[in-house]
């Protein structure tokens, strides 16, 4: 398994973000990416994800390879957490163990609803998602936020635990997860050209706003 | 797939989930309209065939908004969609649960409601025979409705705008069958027909559906 992405363009709002975009990433790999807000990291994932269509380029992946978590964890609040797993499970094809509980942490929790949980725990929750997928590529949006240290560490181990097993991880982060075997690639050289991006931070707010402090945006 | 449907109808009867909304809404309509109408019971007969079938149209379309908005808003829309299922297989599971939960209950309570409205004897049959026929309709077009208006913010009124015009054949056919049948003349026609609008909704409405989640998920 191997992913390989040449020349790709993606757009959001119908605004070209990304442009000319090749990396690719083989099996027990794991890539992150880097770049500003706004440029366009949570528009690539949900297109290598197939939830949005790539504006050119190809991809050597099918989406059915791989695992999504985005920013909402999809997550049911009136059902409990082992309820919310064994759903994805199912869809899945496979089951809920007790190690996937177990190596997020949750195995205390499974009763619970998930409407009691805290946004950390929900977002452990959304992340054991992955593990029931059974899908060898994780494209993860920003898997860290609100978890504390030792969820990160948690974290970590997982997509350790998952690279080791012949998986690979593209994941779209702001902090360093200490992960020696990730590489970096950074999104900026991508960003298209005469899109909105440039034109936002070029001033495009600012002209709006007559009267008001000068480069009070800048 | 059947892990879907038993987590929608889970997710129905748990606190909150909208089960009852429908219910109560046509239980209300049935209480008041002779309240308001007079209690003559020659008006009540006359009228009661075209109310029941109003009071359960309105009825399914309260609930059709918690078809796909809740999905939408949690992340598991984008979950589903790039789960292993067909999208039209989604839709059509979503179409049935909401079929279960709205359409079933109220075919099931709309003998009793027919008493509050003197329904003729011979006409409560044909009640429950054409809401068991037309109401697969009703959940299949309006999830159609639900997918066109998802991700739209108080998509609600745009929704059922959209979808009245397109309940009104059934309602036309539905109610003349109770008509028809109340009155103890033939009910084939009318009722082929009712059945040709639910199979045909029914066959094609799901590859619409499906194409307007994907494109207003993008």
């Amino acid at each position: 398994m191997e992913l390989v992405v040449r020349d790709l363009a993606v757009a959001r709002g119908g605004v070209r973000v990304l442009e000319g975009l090749s990396f690719s990433l083989s099996a027990g790999r794991a890539l992150v990416l880097r770049g500003p807000n706004g440029i366009g990291k949570t528009t690539l994932l949900r297109t290598l994800a197939g939830l949005q269509r790539a504006e050119a380029g190809e991809m050597s992946l099918p989406p059915e390879a791989m695992a999504y978590a985005g920013h909402a964890d999809g997550i049911k609040p009136t059902l409990s957490v082992a309820e919310n797993l064994e759903f994805w499970a199912a869809v899945h094809g496979t089951v809920l163990t007790g190690a996937v509980l177990g190596a997020m942490d949750l195995a205390a929790l499974a009763d619970r609803p998930a409407q009691s949980l805290s946004a950390g725990q929900k977002r452990r929750l959304g992340l054991a998602r992955l593990l029931v997928s059974g899908r060898p590529l994780w494209v993860l949006d920003e898997p860290t936020i609100s978890l504390d240290a030792a969820s990160v560490g948690l974290f970590v181990a997982a997509v350790r635990a998952h690279l080791a097993g012949g998986g690979a991880a593209l994941m779209a982060t702001h902090i360093d997860l200490g992960l020696a075997e990730a590489a970096v690639l950074d999104l900026a050289p991508f960003r298209a050209t005469g899109g909105g991006f440039d034109g936002i931070a070029d001033g495009g707010f600012g002209g709006g706003f007559d009267g008001g402090p000068a480069g009070a945006f800048g | 797939m059947r892990a879907l449907l038993i987590r929608d109808l889970r997710l129905a009867m748990r606190a909150g989930g909208g089960f009852g909304l429908a219910l109560s809404f046509f239980l209300l309509v049935a209480v008041l309209v002779p309240l308001g109408v007079g209690p003559e019971a020659r008006v009540l007969a006359l009228i009661a065939p075209g109310i029941l079938w109003i009071g359960a149209l309105l009825a399914c379309l309260l609930s059709l908004d918690r078809i796909f908005a809740l999905d939408f808003e949690d992340g598991s829309l984008d979950l589903l969609v790039t789960a292993p299922m067909p999208l039209e297989g989604v839709v059509s599971i979503k179409a049935l649960a909401h079929w279960l939960v709205t359409g079933l209950p109220l075919t099931l309570l709309a003998p009793v409601l027919g008493v509050l409205l003197h329904l003729p004897g011979p006409g409560y049959g044909w009640l429950v025979v054409s809401l068991l026929v037309g109401t697969p309709a009703l959940s299949v077009i309006g999830t159609f409705g639900a997918a066109l208006t998802v991700g739209l913010r108080r998509g609600g009124l745009l929704m059922s705008l959209l979808v009245l015009p397109l309940y009104v054949p059934t309602l036309i056919f539905g109610a003349e069958v109770v008509k028809r049948g109340a009155l103890g003349f033939d009910t084939t026609t009318p009722l082929l027909l009712l059945a040709g609008i639910t199979l045909g909704a029914a066959a094609l409405l799901p590859f619409a559906s499906a194409a307007a989640v994907r494109i207003n998920l993008r």
